[in-house]
């Protein structure tokens, strides 16, 4: 009796484990929380050039779309990321803000210059605490933003499917 | 009197370094309860990855702020959600979570009290 009950506790811990094995095989260990931000936050920063401060009810406009674009000059998924950004920056309906992500200015202009700059606005953040205000991991990120809704996210460089994604929501919307 | 005044001057110089080891262990204590989403199996309190660095700085600016602790966890789990958190909320999807414990003793103290109980 005592050795059937063993037994059976056995087989079923053996089972449940195969199940939650098994089940587990098909999901991604990547794990991405939910944002609960839906909303833009509102917070104020410098501007690259003119270095003046600019609260976020300023930049943000509604009846637009804006590519809200966190990026450093030191992140190498940046550079392959900035010819996608150039070829959004093409697009009327859409405005890119750049994020500049604890960098230092000469750095990072010397990076646009090069490169090419695609932002109508940039912002500095120089101790990554206005990108957790946004809820970001790092660099790049990129947030898409419609009547200071965020629609999507983006982590990680933005490549050519994100890029076709970006030009399919706006133009659902127009 | 000249005493006297040095006795004064030590004793604030000791308090004022007490108000800051205080602040310093909210914050230890705080980043060491928040998970760094981008490294694996570390705390913000553990890691130099950048988003731990600023995240850093964002609970000792809170805290300056005057923010309580779980006013500081509830601003950076709007942000970032429960995930954050080492010490997870009580609420229905944690549950279980927090009585399996509980149940898992109590099984075990009903096989320890039938042993006890047939010998």
């Amino acid at each position: 009796m005592k050795n059937n009950i063993a037994k059976l506790l056995i087989i079923f811990s053996l089972i449940l484990l195969f199940i939650i094995f098994y089940k587990s095989l098909n999901k991604s260990n990547l794990y991405q929380p939910k944002s609960n931000i839906k909303f833009i936050p509102s917070f104020s920063a410098i501007t690259f050039f003119s270095k003046e401060e600019l609260n976020s009810e300023k930049i943000f406009y509604e009846n637009k779309f804006y590519l809200f674009n966190i990026w450093a000059s030191w992140c190498l998924p940046c550079v392959d990321e900035h010819p996608f950004l150039i070829e959004l920056s093409k697009n009327s309906q859409l405005e890119i803000i750049g994020l500049n992500y604890k960098d230092n200015f000469e750095n990072a202009k010397k990076f646009l210059d090069e490169l090419g700059n695609p932002f109508k606005k940039i912002l500095i953040d120089r101790d990554g605490t206005k990108a957790i205000e946004w809820g970001a991991y790092g660099v790049p990120e990129n947030f898409l933003i419609y009547e200071n809704k965020i629609v999507k996210r983006f982590i990680g460089p933005l490549d050519g499917i994100t890029v076709d994604e970006i030009k399919k929501i706006i133009n659902e919307n127009y | 009197m000249k005493i006297i005044k040095l006795f004064i001057f030590i004793l604030v110089l000791l308090n004022f370094n007490k108000a800051l080891a205080i602040e310093d262990k909210l914050q230890n204590k705080i980043t060491k309860n928040l998970r760094c989403l981008i490294c694996q199996g570390q705390s913000v309190y553990d890691s130099d990855s950048e988003f731990a660095i600023s995240l850093k700085v964002v609970v000792k600016k809170k805290i300056d702020e005057g923010l309580s602790e779980s006013q500081i966890y509830s601003f950076l789990t709007d942000k970032y959600g429960e995930w954050i958190l080492y010490d997870p909320n009580f609420n229905k999807n944690t549950y279980f979570l927090w009585f399996l414990p509980l149940l898992i003793f109590l099984f075990g103290g009903a096989i320890i009290f039938k042993k006890i109980n047939k010998s």
